[in-house]
């Protein structure tokens, strides 16, 4: 924990306006389609261009700080703090919007959808909630940010309208809307214990402070906390994130990949290390309970992922696993298990995005989106069948994808903890990552199409650049920070590495 | 001599009485003035009543003696921040209906009917006004009988609205009776009506029955009033019913005002001291205030009719209110959450009884909510501002409803009071189902493809624009609650009662 340098700057703020002004933007334009995207696109090179502009700073081991306007109750403050592990999930979560708005606009025009402005505007709004709960100072702040990102996903989630993704919308809604709620009373028990909800390296020292009188209490808060994020689709409380891929593709590799589950995770690390801090964890023993909810999580969804056929849900169930990796990472309260954790936040994120992406590339140029139905899709789409592969590699910790490095930390943080338990789930919940991803690169490749009996020529038919593109950016991306871990620039890998260093430095002491 | 602003209370009420018989008079040479009369008659008012607040901050308690009688033996206007604060939600509420009914009355009611409406409906206006500044609680019933008579009309104006004003003027009765008979034994036992008198005669009687006995029927009057279960059973049918423009004005004001009158009552009459002495009694108010919210809610979940729904939502909304008066007593916050929620609960249902009363203007048999499919198409500005409104009453951050909540929710824990907050949470959940069960079947096109996209037919625009106008401001004083603008209005109401400091 060492002194930090704070800097007082909008910049924050002007990085959360970009998709807002945005949103009304695309309002505006909506007869234009032209015009409508490229707003899009515009406000999400802004904002990387503002996310990234903090970096130098907070490398500095300094913080910037933006206070929006103070409220009623003395010691909340709205507004803004970014610090090193905000940054890492606002710079994945801005990063990955340039992109997957390129590949909206290639899957929306090939499947000719309806209601597109509406479409552009929720996924605005969304990632205006997003980046607002990466960088907010405090849990009210951030839980305003996550109801937005909770409202805003709902036409998202219902775009089809039809009757299965009406009662999709409807399951998203209870299960995330009750959330906020446990949300919302952990956060004002905490402020009514402590006074404040400011995120604290180390932990609020007052809640430390309060004895064993209070023991329970934090404990009931901290599961009322895991409640209220909801959103990390830890189980048994998972079922919204499968049913809810009933939305269209780009929507369930941004959001329910990356912005919506990966803020729920996000808020989980917040809460373990800056608001009850390590040692109140351990001393508590609540990071065992963690740990054990996630690495039950991991082993069910995997079994789970195998069972499913659909290859969006096979991923979804894949998500759930992998974001259980992170909060096992946190729950086991070392330095390298962190330090995991928080490396595969940006990782996971550029590597199920990849696999969402390819998903959603297959449907559009084959219509096909069962995994038993995709025989030979190898050969009609190779280079979106090889980036697949390369970040299903990487999903199951094999070389040359960084899924290896995050997964290495983890199994280390497992150890260091002394807990040989936790790295045999980690490592068998490996196993089953191969055991449900490797049957879909062997269909692909090696299987011959449905219903073709003899040789046929086959042709290359790959979906529209604009999608091709996006995919094989987050693939290469996903094999440089491996690289990069080897050969340590850090500028291409945009400083993921140097950042959760901070970030571990400034949570254990 | 009195500044000419000490003199706007009274002239607030005479105002309005006297534009309710221009109106008739009027009214007979040419129909189309009633309403503008109305207007032009509540915006004097409204720009008073801010004359009011401000002096009322800025200066101190307005007292005004009627025809120069010193009090206890004269009637006295007493203003002070707590009335000033509602004076202005009321007039502010029901300038806006009264903009709204221009259309909207002369679509529902027959042409005959015009002049009487708007006379009642300045007669209404007139006896808010009064039960909001006078200082004086023989006065006060009266002008809530007259502002409950003119209720029971308004109500009954239209043709189904019949049963449901009777049932309400039946209630009703009842209920000014109880309070009648409240006064009857304070006035009994110390021989005064002037409030601030009777504050100061009745401490040494508090053991006295009969003082007890009459709180308990000043409790049960005005909660008949207000709609505070279980004595809310009027209520329902009497939103639902009434014309449009009717409804807004009691969902949003008329509650208001008789939610105002029992603080009143309860902290200007009686005082801290006694509930702080009687604590049970507190204890019960929260408790049946829990049950309104839960029986509220889940009734509410339950309507097919809209404007129904938004009633039970009101029987919800009006137990929030009381369940904070009732922790009030033992939490740093006060009177603060429950002196909000009035304006936020006011703004919020105002706004939803006015699309409410939209859809009905579009179609006549526009009730129930399993016929609003498409209407999200249809209507879209209208039906924008029901998805916001429903928002912010849900606990949807920055909204009013949810600034309401996070303060509640702080008075509970603070109180210790954890059962409140869960029953509170409870609640929230089932807000959110009842209201998203609507705005689903308002956008959802399921069983729909065929049919070509609907023309967008929105109401004019002197209704639109008090919509639109609502739901923007249940979304902006949301935003304002939160932010640390200093509030001397709700200071001021904790310190004239001498809440807000924990012993």
């Amino acid at each position: 924990m060492m002194e930090e340098s704070i800097v007082y700057s909008y910049r924050p703020l002007l990085a959360i306006l970009c998709p807002a002004t945005a949103a009304i933007l695309i309002l505006l334009s909506s007869k234009r389609p032209n015009v409508r995207e490229s707003w899009t696109i515009i406000a999400g090179i802004l904002q990387f261009a503002l996310v990234a502009s903090m970096i130098p700073t907070i490398l500095n081991e300094g913080v910037i700080k933006c206070t929006f306007f103070p409220t009623m109750f003395e010691g909340i403050a709205f507004g803004f703090k970014v610090d090193a592990f905000g940054l890492i999930f606002a710079l994945t979560a801005s990063f990955l919007w340039i992109l997957v708005s390129f590949y909206s606009i290639g899957y929306m025009r090939s499947l000719k959808e309806h209601a597109q402005t509406r479409y552009y505007f929720c996924f605005a709004i969304a990632i205006f909630g997003a980046i607002g709960v990466a960088l907010s100072a405090n849990l009210l702040s951030m839980f305003i940010f996550f109801e937005i990102l909770t409202v805003s996903t709902y036409p998202l989630v219902i775009h089809d309208q039809s009757k299965e993704a009406i009662s999709a919308g409807r399951k998203y809604f209870a299960y995330l809307l009750t959330a906020g709620v446990f949300l919302l009373f952990a956060i004002m028990m905490t402020y009514y214990l402590t006074g404040t909800t400011d995120f604290t390296n180390g932990g609020i020292k007052a809640l430390a402070e309060l004895g064993p009188a209070y023991k329970l209490t934090m404990v009931i808060l901290f599961f009322c906390f895991l409640l209220g994020f909801m959103k990390a689709a830890w189980m048994p409380f998972h079922s919204w994130l499968p049913t809810a891929m009933i939305a269209p593709t780009p929507v369930s590799a941004l959001l329910h990949a990356v912005a919506v589950v990966k803020a729920g995770v996000f808020g989980i690390v917040r809460i373990v290390c800056y608001i009850y801090g390590v040692d109140l964890m351990t001393s508590l023993g609540l990071g065992l309970a963690l740990a054990c909810i996630a690495g039950f999580t991991m082993i069910v969804a995997n079994l789970f992922a195998i069972a499913q056929d659909n290859l969006k849900k096979r991923l979804a169930y894949s998500t759930i696993n992998q974001l259980s990796y992170i909060i096992l990472g946190a729950g086991l309260l070392t330095t390298e298990g962190i330090r995991g954790a928080m490396i595969h936040i940006p990782f996971h994120g550029f590597m199920k995005i990849t696999l969402f992406l390819c998903a959603g590339a297959i449907m559009v140029a084959t219509g096909k989106k069962n995994i038993s139905e995709m025989g030979g899709v190898g050969k009609t789409m190779p280079v979106t069948m090889l980036a697949f592969t390369i970040t299903a590699f990487g999903m199951c910790g094999i070389p040359p994808a960084c899924g290896f490095i995050s997964k290495w930390f983890l199994c280390q943080g497992a150890l260091q903890a002394g807990e040989i338990v936790f790295l045999f789930v980690l490592l068998i919940a490996s196993f089953l990552d191969v055991v449900y991803f490797f049957p879909i690169i062997h269909t692909a490749f090696f299987k011959k199409p449905e219903g073709v009996a003899e040789e046929v020529e086959v042709r290359v038919k790959e979906a529209p650049l604009f999608m091709l593109v996006p995919l094989s950016i987050t693939a290469i991306f996903s094999v440089i920070f491996f690289l990069d871990f080897i050969l340590g620039l850090n500028i291409i890998s945009m400083y993921f590495y140097k950042l959760v260093e901070i970030a571990v430095g400034n949570v254990v002491p | 001599m009195l500044s000419p602003v000490e003199q706007f209370p009274v002239l607030v009420v005479a105002i309005s009485l006297l534009s309710a018989f221009t109106i008739l008079i009027v009214g007979g040479l040419n129909k189309k003035s009633c309403c503008f009369i109305s207007i032009a008659t509540i915006l004097v008012q409204l720009v008073m009543s801010f004359y009011i607040l401000d002096h009322v901050l800025t200066v101190g308690t307005i007292h005004y003696w009627l025809g120069g009688w010193a009090p206890p033996w004269g009637i006295e206007y007493v203003v002070d921040a707590l009335n000033a604060y509602v004076l202005v939600i009321l007039l502010f509420l029901s300038l806006i209906s009264a903009i709204y009914s221009k259309r909207s009355i002369e679509h529902e009611l027959p042409s005959h009917k015009i002049i009487p409406f708007y006379t009642l409906f300045q007669l209404l206006v007139a006896g808010m006004c009064g039960v909001t500044v006078t200082g004086d609680i023989f006065n006060m019933y009266v002008f809530i009988e007259i502002m409950s008579i003119a209720a029971y009309a308004l109500i009954a104006s239209n043709k189904i609205g019949l049963k449901a004003g009777f049932t309400y003027l039946v209630m009703g009765s009842i209920g000014a009776c109880f309070f009648l008979l409240g006064i009857g034994f304070l006035y009994s036992v110390t021989g005064s009506l002037n409030m601030h008198d009777l504050s100061l005669l009745l401490p040494p009687l508090y053991g006295n029955r009969v003082v007890q006995a009459a709180f308990v029927f000043f409790l049960a009057g005005l909660g008949i009033k207000m709609a505070f279960f279980p004595l809310h059973t009027w209520q329902p049918d009497a939103y639902a019913y009434a014309p449009s423009a009717v409804s807004v004005i009691i969902s949003a004001a008329m509650s208001t005002v008789s939610i105002y009158a029992f603080l009143r009552v309860l902290f200007s009459v009686y005082t801290t001291q006694f509930i702080l002495i009687y604590a049970p009694l507190a204890t019960a108010i929260s408790w049946l205030a829990a049950i309104a919210i839960i029986f509220g809610a889940v009734y509410a979940l339950a309507q097919y009719d809209l404007k129904r729904m938004l009633a039970y939502s009101s029987v919800m909304h009006v137990g929030y209110t009381m369940l904070a008066v009732g922790v009030c007593t033992s939490t740093t916050l006060g009177l603060t959450p429950a002196v909000m929620h009035l304006l936020n609960h006011a703004l919020m249902k105002g706004c939803l009884f006015l699309i409410a009363g939209a859809y009905i203007y579009k179609k006549a048999e526009l009730w129930d909510i399993r016929e609003f499919r498409g209407l999200g198409r249809k209507m879209p500005y209208t039906s924008a501002a029901f998805i916001f409104t429903a928002l912010a009453m849900c606990e949807i951050p920055p909204g009013a409803g949810f600034v309401s909540i996070l303060y509640l929710l702080f008075a509970f824990l603070d109180a210790g009071q954890f059962i409140f907050a869960a029953v509170i949470f409870f609640s929230i959940l089932l807000t959110v189902f009842y209201f998203f069960h609507v705005i689903e079947i308002m956008y959802g096109r399921v069983g729909v493809e065929e049919e070509k996209e609907p023309e967008i037919d929105e109401i004019p625009l002197s209704m639109l624009i008090p919509v639109l106008l609502l739901a923007a401001l249940s979304w902006i004083v949301g935003a304002i609650w939160l932010m640390e603008i200093p509030f001397p209005i709700l200071d001021a109401v904790n310190s004239m009662f001498g809440l807000g400091v924990v012993p």
